[in-house]
């Protein structure tokens, strides 16, 4: 009741909250990221546009690591099955996470998907390859240790400038099917790395191809650099 | 289309925070989104109109203050500009993002009985 006038009206008060939206997504990020430390797991959380090249990196990575590599995969994937089946024949444990009509994996999903997936508590590596799609992924914390990015050289230099939220996320970018360069007289690579270097505070890109395989040395080389404990974490800037 | 569920999640939190403190009704919302936060503010507003009604939000007009891109040196040395290198001009290390990727229930009216 108004407590001014006694006229019978309710009160109206201003509550500040600057609380985050995506609150309950990022506690549940913090959630995975616990049981990713817990169990010394390496979790990269790979995005890029359908048909970037997401899954042929993963095939490319499964070869170079070998049969013995602990590694899976958890394939967000609007309908089908296909990418898991994929990764699974390469020789990695793979789950798909069907999203329907989302256009994004959120930490959830990540979690039921670990569920699906006993093995992952022995893995080395769990790769998250994340809906094809340069805005929304980007959006959702998962748990991740890192981001990676997939751009393809077909995809044109300009994608940086136009999708900056997924790229300033970016602790590596893997340009992909550079094989097919020679085929692309106008693409210039130093042109992408500009590029990046407008959106990304610490620009990190390695072209590769998972068709001819080069390149992937290299990527795989990174990726065991994560496994010595890393000194700074990916923090969510302007989070209030 | 994350915006669908960023008002879903929206909608989540106020109800959470009106029942927490006896609200009977939400008079207004405001939220902040960043210049790069990766949301369309209009399909969000879409998303907020077509979902409010039956909601604790049903009269609450949703105001949006947009929030610019703003990136430092982590070592005090100022802004680093748009446009160019994303490193300090002083001491080029690698510019910090200090504002511009806020998802931010800022401030609700509530109507508290
Ligand atoms: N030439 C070439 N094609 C590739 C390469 N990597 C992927 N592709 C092709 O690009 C298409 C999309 O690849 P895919 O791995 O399914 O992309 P995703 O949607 O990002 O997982 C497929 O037709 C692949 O054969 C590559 O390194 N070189
Ligand atoms: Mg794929
Ligand atoms: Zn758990
Ligand atoms: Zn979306
Ligand atoms: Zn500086």
């Amino acid at each position: 009741m108004c407590q001014a006038c006694g006229c019978g009206d309710t009160n109206i008060v201003p509550v500040s909250l600057n609380e985050r939206i995506l609150a309950a997504n990022d506690r549940a990020a913090r959630h995975n990221r616990e049981h990713f430390r817990d169990r010394h797991v390496s979790a990269i959380n790979l995005m890029g546009s359908p048909g970037a090249g997401k899954t042929a990196v993963l095939e490319a990575t499964a070869r170079m690591l070998g049969p013995g590599a602990r590694v899976g995969v958890l394939a967000g994937d609007l309908a089908t099955d296909n990418d898991a089946q994929r990764i699974r024949a390469a020789g990695m444990v793979a789950e798909s996470i069907t999203t329907g009509t989302a256009c994004h994996l959120d930490a959830d999903m990540i979690h039921k998907g670990l569920h699906r997936m006993p093995e992952w508590r022995t893995f080395d590596y769990l790769f998250i390859e994340n809906v094809g799609n340069l805005v929304c992924p980007a959006v959702y914390d998962l748990g991740q240790d890192v981001n990676v990015v997939a751009l393809s050289v077909t995809e044109g230099e300009d994608k940086p400038l136009k999708y900056p939220t997924m790229f300033q996320k970016a602790d590596l970018v893997l340009l992909t099917k550079i094989d097919l360069l020679p085929h692309l007289p106008d693409v210039r690579i130093e042109t992408i790395r500009e590029n990046l270097s407008i959106v990304m505070p610490a620009p990190r890109m390695f072209s590769v191809s998972a068709r001819t395989g080069e390149g992937i040395d290299r990527w795989v080389h990174w990726l065991e650099g994560l496994r010595v404990p890393r000194a700074s974490e990916h923090v969510i800037v302007g989070a209030l | 289309m994350h915006e669908y569920s960023i008002v879903q999640s929206l909608f989540d939190q106020i109800r959470d925070t009106a029942r927490a403190r006896g609200a009977v009704a939400v008079h207004r919302v405001t939220i902040q989104i960043g210049e790069i936060a990766g949301v369309e503010v209009e399909l969000l507003r879409t998303a907020y109109e077509l979902f409010r009604e039956r909601t604790i939000c049903e009269h609450a007009p949703l105001e949006v203050e947009a929030v610019a891109v703003r990136w430092t040196c982590p070592d005090g040395h100022g802004d680093v500009t748009r446009g160019h290198a994303l490193v300090c001009a002083v001491c080029a290390r690698p510019a910090r993002l200090a504002a511009g990727d806020e998802i931010v229930l800022k401030q609700l009216e509530l109507e508290v009985p």
